[in-house]
């Protein structure tokens, strides 16, 4: 088990690398002179050194990856172009309201989808299974932030129920932080439930033709027993997973979100740095969001442990 | 052979089935799947429901148990009395209730009919749940006691245990405990023992009768092995593409079987009695193995695992025209030393010589000129051709490699499907169109098309019926005799290598235990395990294609 | 053994022995979805035939106009006719779409048949796919725009590299399990040569997950551009697409938001259609799928 666990977290170590050389060779390798794409088609020579030499541009290919790989590890991601404060500092000083969206996200998609597609499962080939189907292909066909526009439109400008944009931090009020954050998160979670809904409701489809199934309802045990404890809990390998590799999903989604509702987060800070061809930032965004996926993709592969006794590897 | 002969007149009757009807939903045109089966259990009886796959017998089972598939197939006339009950009538509610505590049911595969993510006691105890409120201690107690009578070792550890840690037999122990704790008038065995080891069969039939004794509970037990019938039953039903053709205590039925279904299904079954000695074959060996061996799992830096032994010094050579059988239950490395012999996996150690070429370590590529010497009929004939390919096309696979002409392979393809008993014509369609039987025999062209020297034969009638089963042997022994080709049979059932070999070679982990003439080996075997499998294959003191006592014994 | 439902032979080398399920019939979503997609597709093929005006074609007179009949859907920020401009736009979303498809099913596809059959490239291939994996696609797709600039190939290229490893995974699963099948190990004892188990054995299983793989790349490509336009790192806006359209609309969503909705709709109908044939063609080839797309 242990050695399981072990084995898991050194995995996790060719991946990073890889994604390193990765994002270090992105900018590298790109044909022509990766200091004039940066710094745009009306760059002075002056610009153009200075970012040369931010990025230390000049140096063979090799030195600048272990000058790259060393600042890395000490935790140093680089200096923005535009702003000249360091990346680390920025993404810092964005990464709450990111972070509470998120969070919010995730526990809001969990608690809707996985009844969702337990139901459609129980109830297959129904009105009930037909609606989530189509919800979930809704969720999958409209782009992000024509939802985050629609839900504005609807529930901030017609209803008046919500500001129309904003962002409050939970310690100026729960209240006042819920009421600008639901918007922006049911947007996020529209894609998100429909992902793991679709996976919960073919995973339980799967586990209930399965014989142990068959055995329980021999056993005279109820339907809701049934499909909680037997068939969710052998159904839960898959549904965790999808919700791990969806992560990726919500990453794209939280940058175009917070650009919809104005929101001061990392979202915003890549999109910015996009604009501005703030190489550094980008990076840095790219290597954040990697590393966070990796890690929850890993926690997610222990957690299954949990799930399935038999994953002792 | 002693059969069961208590008469049951005396018993009041447990379960009524009357003229049950079940059709597939929503088409009442179509054939129905059962058509008005009846069928009477009385107390302490066992009722068996003998016959071959699509008969209709688990159908049945699944109706009294109310869990036909929904939306799949519905009972649509007659009655399911228990208790002047008709379960046909209960609502969901009630049929709930009647479960594991009046009506239990075991399933065939003890693999998979338990919940892997659940421990073993709490299955059982969740029985207790569902039925009864029992504080937490006396519900351990019952669960602990119920696991003692179906003679479970170490019940502590067990309690606590998952499924996957547990043998096959152990866990179909637990089926039958979780089926018998609330003491029901009727358990259900739907081929409870058909996935298990002989040995393991025997030991799980003696406990379901010791059970049954002790709590005077009724059997219907469903089974397509007439061997089991023998031993078990008190009264026969034989099922037929849904109907019951026949009924009657079990010795009526062994020794009078009164409809022609009965006796050929009698018939088909193989007799435990070697055949005939053969006369000594001229010339060398076409396959001899000397000192194979087969070690999994000693690599890795982070394994600490065992190396396992699946094949340990097997030796054995077979003469052109002959048979030799390999016999053993699972695990016993029957199949590695198949697999090694074919090169499908690569032998850790010993020497194969096929067309007298050492071919154990040669490469692969090597390899390809010899293959056509050795060909291979597998277990599954659903899965054992290429789908998306026509029969002709599987069938010109192999000469094509060896540089034969395409539209020469091709008509012997249809003379090979004419040989193995198919039409010509069979060349342009797909195995889909085909029974199971008959893709084993497209399975055999295949191998024979290659015209090799030997032929392995891996399982190679254990997914058939009965009946198929007995063509199948026999279009072996024929091309064998046409052909003189020999054969390597492997197999877990004695009776099928008693019907076939020359020549048996009994496996127990991963070692040769005996080796000797099949006449020798059935008859007067040496080895502790031998006679122990021999004593465990069930119906073993009765013929059951003459109906009478086996003569010899 | 009952007899399994049979599909029309001739197709038999796509479905193998999978059959429709019982009593499967074709309902009327997938039948709509198909008339929407033709009608959409038809449409932008013959864009410059058909629309009433030059896409392109500024009006500072006619600045976000209502509907009206000469400008049926109204006219955006430039005054140019909203109608021209979102049937034009899916020219370039739709060849994104399939572009992106075609060349990231087809690598990938290569790439999962290696990775299946040799264990060592197994290894290697495997981690780097992994790790294209771990960099959310979006972000990946920015970054590649950034650097390569914002022509349709590199925008096509920037969507369909974060799709390759998706397919890889899938085709490799798909050939891990069928290389178990006895009728592959048959083919070994028959002297078949590894190339022609691979290609003629293994790869047609691959066939009909890859339609249906395929399908949603295409989908969630056409959904990709939009949004890397939306941002402002997708093709340049001289060239009107459905997500620069509704990018260029933003700044005036509250003053009108129909410059949003109308492309929106189109997009969103697209896609939908998309998805709902992927999801047919799934139930339709093989109901395993669902199991293996995680």
């Amino acid at each position: 088990m242990l050695g399981y666990i072990i084995r898991r977290i050194l995995a996790v170590i060719p991946v990073m690398t890889i994604v390193a050389i990765f994002v270090f060779l992105l900018l590298r390798l790109t044909p022509g002179d990766p200091a004039a794409i940066i710094a745009g088609d009306m760059a002075t020579p002056a610009q153009l050194e200075r970012i040369r030499t931010s990025l230390g541009l000049s140096d063979p290919l090799h030195v600048q990856f272990v000058t790259w790989v060393g600042l890395l590890l000490k935790g140093e991601l680089g200096t923005s172009l535009i702003s000249n404060t360091p990346v680390t500092q920025m993404i810092g000083q964005r990464i709450w309201p990111t972070f509470n969206i998120a969070v919010l996200t995730i526990v809001l998609s969990v608690l809707i989808a996985v009844p969702m597609g337990v139901l459609a499962a129980w109830r297959h080939r129904t009105w009930v299974d037909y609606a989530v189907m189509a919800f979930s292909v809704l969720g999958f066909s409209i782009p992000v932030f024509v939802i985050g526009y629609l839900f504005i439109q609807a529930f901030a400008i017609e209803l008046r129920w919500f500001p129309v944009q904003g962002y409050a931090a939970p310690s100026e009020g729960f209240g006042k932080f819920l009421a600008r954050a639901i918007l922006p998160c049911l947007t996020l979670a529209t894609i998100y439930v429909a992902l793991i809904a679709r996976m919960t409701r073919a995973s339980m489809l799967e586990v209930l033709g399965e014989d142990y199934i068959r055995t329980a309802r021999a056993k005279g045990v109820k339907e809701t027993v049934v499909l909680f404890r037997h068939a969710l809990r052998n159904a839960a390998v898959p549904i965790m997973t999808i919700i791990g590799t969806g992560f990726a999903l919500l990453i794209g989604g939280v940058v175009v979100t917070e650009s919809v509702f104005n929101i001061p987060g990392i979202g915003r800070l890549t999109v910015d740095a996009i604009l501005a061809r703030d190489y550094p930032v980008i990076q840095g965004m790219i290597l954040l969001t990697s590393g966070l996926y990796v890690f929850i993709n890993l926690v997610i592969d222990l957690s299954y442990t949990f799930f399935d006794p038999r994953i002792r590897y | 052979m002693k059969f069961k002969t208590r008469s049951f007149d005396a018993a009041p009757s447990v379960l009524e089935i009357e003229d049950l009807t079940v059709q597939l939903a929503g088409n009442r045109t179509a054939a129905p799947v059962l058509d008005k089966v009846s069928l009477k259990i009385r107390q302490g009886e066992t009722v068996c429901l003998v016959g071959e796959s699509g008969s209709g017998k688990s159908v049945t089972s699944l109706s009294v148990m109310g869990l036909l598939p929904k939306g799949a197939l519905e009972a649509t006339g007659g009655r399911i009395g228990l208790e002047g009950r008709n379960l046909l009538e209960l609502g969901p509610q009630a049929m709930r209730e009647m479960r594991a505590q009046k009506i239990s049911m075991i399933f065939q595969e003890p693999m998979t009919a338990l919940n892997p993510v659940m421990r073993v006691g709490d299955q059982i105890g969740e029985v207790l749940d569902t039925h009864t409120r029992l504080p937490a201690r006396e519900k351990r107690a019952r669960v602990l006691d119920i696991m003692n009578q179906v003679h479970l070792p170490d019940v502590e550890r067990i309690h606590r245990s998952y499924p996957h840690q547990l043998s096959g037999g152990q866990r179909q122990r637990i089926m039958i405990a979780m089926a018998l704790i609330l003491e029901p008038q009727l358990l259900i065995a739907d081929e409870p023992t058909t996935a298990l080891d002989v040995t393991t069969q025997k030991q799980i039939l003696g406990l379901i009768a010791e059970l049954q004794e002790k709590h005077g509970t009724a059997v219907l037990f469903i089974t397509h092995d007439m061997g089991v019938v023998a031993e078990i039953a008190d009264t026969v039903h034989v099922m037929k593409l849904g109907r019951i053709v026949e009924h009657a205590p079990v010795e009526d039925l062994l020794r009078r079987p009164r409809e022609d279904y009965t006796k050929q299904l009698l018939q088909s079954v193989p007799s435990l009695t070697p055949r005939p000695a053969r006369p000594e074959p001229q010339g060398g060996a076409v396959l001899s193995v000397s000192g194979l061996q087969k070690t999994y799992g000693a690599h890795g830096v982070f394994a600490r695992r065992e190396a396992t032994r699946a094949a340990n010094d097997v030796s054995f050579s077979i003469p052109r025209g002959r048979t030799l059988g390999i016999v053993g239950e699972s695990g016993s490395g029957k199949s590695t030393v198949a697999r090694c012999i074919m090169r499908l996996i690569d032998p850790t150690e010993g020497d194969i010589r096929v067309a007298d070429r050492e071919i154990a370590r040669l490469s692969r590529h090597a390899l390809r000129p010899y293959r056509k010497h050795i060909q291979i009929v597998f277990q599954d004939p659903f899965r054992s051709l290429n789908p998306r390919w026509t029969i002709g096309r599987s069938l010109i696979e192999g000469p094509l490699n060896i540089g034969a002409d395409r539209k020469a392979a091709l008509k012997r393809a249809a003379e090979l499907l004419t040989l193995v008993g198919l039409p010509d014509d069979a060349v342009n369609r797909y195995p889909h169109q085909f029974s199971g039987g008959q893709r084993q025999r497209v399975a055999i062209a295949r191998a024979i098309a290659m015209e090799p020297d030997v032929l392995v034969a891996d399982e190679a009638v254990s997914a058939l019926d009965v009946s198929v089963q007995a063509q199948v042997l026999d279009l072996l022994d024929e091309l064998q005799k046409k052909l003189g080709i020999a054969i390597l049979f492997i197999t877990h059932d004695l009776r099928v290598a008693a019907q076939i070999c020359d020549e048996v070679v009994v496996m127990q982990h991963g070692h040769v235990v005996e080796h000797d003439t099949a006449a020798n080996v059935l008859a007067n075997p040496q080895h502790a395990y031998t006679r122990a499998l021999i004593e465990a294959a069930p119906g073993r003191l009765w013929d059951f294609a003459n109906f009478r006592e086996l003569k010899s014994a | 053994m009952a007899a399994s439902p049979q599909p029309a032979a001739r197709l038999q080398w796509l479905f193998g022995a999978i059959a429709l399920p019982r009593g499967w019939r074709v309902g009327a979503g997938p039948l709509i979805a198909a008339a929407v997609l033709v009608v959409i597709v038809a449409a932008t093929l013959a864009a410059p035939l058909i629309v009433p005006h030059d896409p392109m074609a500024m009006d500072a007179l006619q600045r976000l106009k209502g509907p009206s009949d000469v400008y049926p859907l109204g006219t955006d920020a430039y005054g140019r006719d909203m109608l021209s401009r979102v049937v034009t736009g899916g020219r370039v979303s739709l060849l994104i779409g399939i572009g992106a498809a075609v060349i990231s099913v087809a690598i990938g596809l290569m790439i999962g048949l290696v990775s299946g059959f040799f264990r060592l490239a197994d290894a290697i291939i495997m981690r780097v796919m992994d790790s294209l994996m771990a960099i959310p696609s979006i972000l990946l797709a920015i970054a590649l725009v950034a650097l390569n600039g914002p022509s349709i190939w590199s925008v096509m290229g920037a969507i369909t590299i974060p799709e390759i490893p998706r397919v890889v995974r899938l085709v490799r699963s798909v050939v891990l399990s069928a290389r178990e099948e006895p009728y592959v190990e048959a083919a070994l004892a028959l002297g078949s040569s590894m190339p022609k188990i691979l290609w003629q054995h293994l790869m047609p299983n691959t066939l009909a997950p890859l339609i249906v793989q395929g399908t949603y790349i295409c989908a969630s490509a056409i959904l990709t551009e939009a949004i890397l336009s939306f941002l402002g790192a997708g093709v340049s806006t001289e060239i009107p697409t459905w997500g620069n359209i509704m990018a260029e609309g933003r700044v005036y969503f509250q003053l009108k938001p129909s410059l949003i909705f109308w492309p929106g709709l189109m997009l969103s109908l697209c896609i939908l259609s998309i998805n709902l044939l992927g999801d047919t063609a799934r139930d339709l080839l093989d109901p395993r799928l669902k199991k293996r797309e995680a």
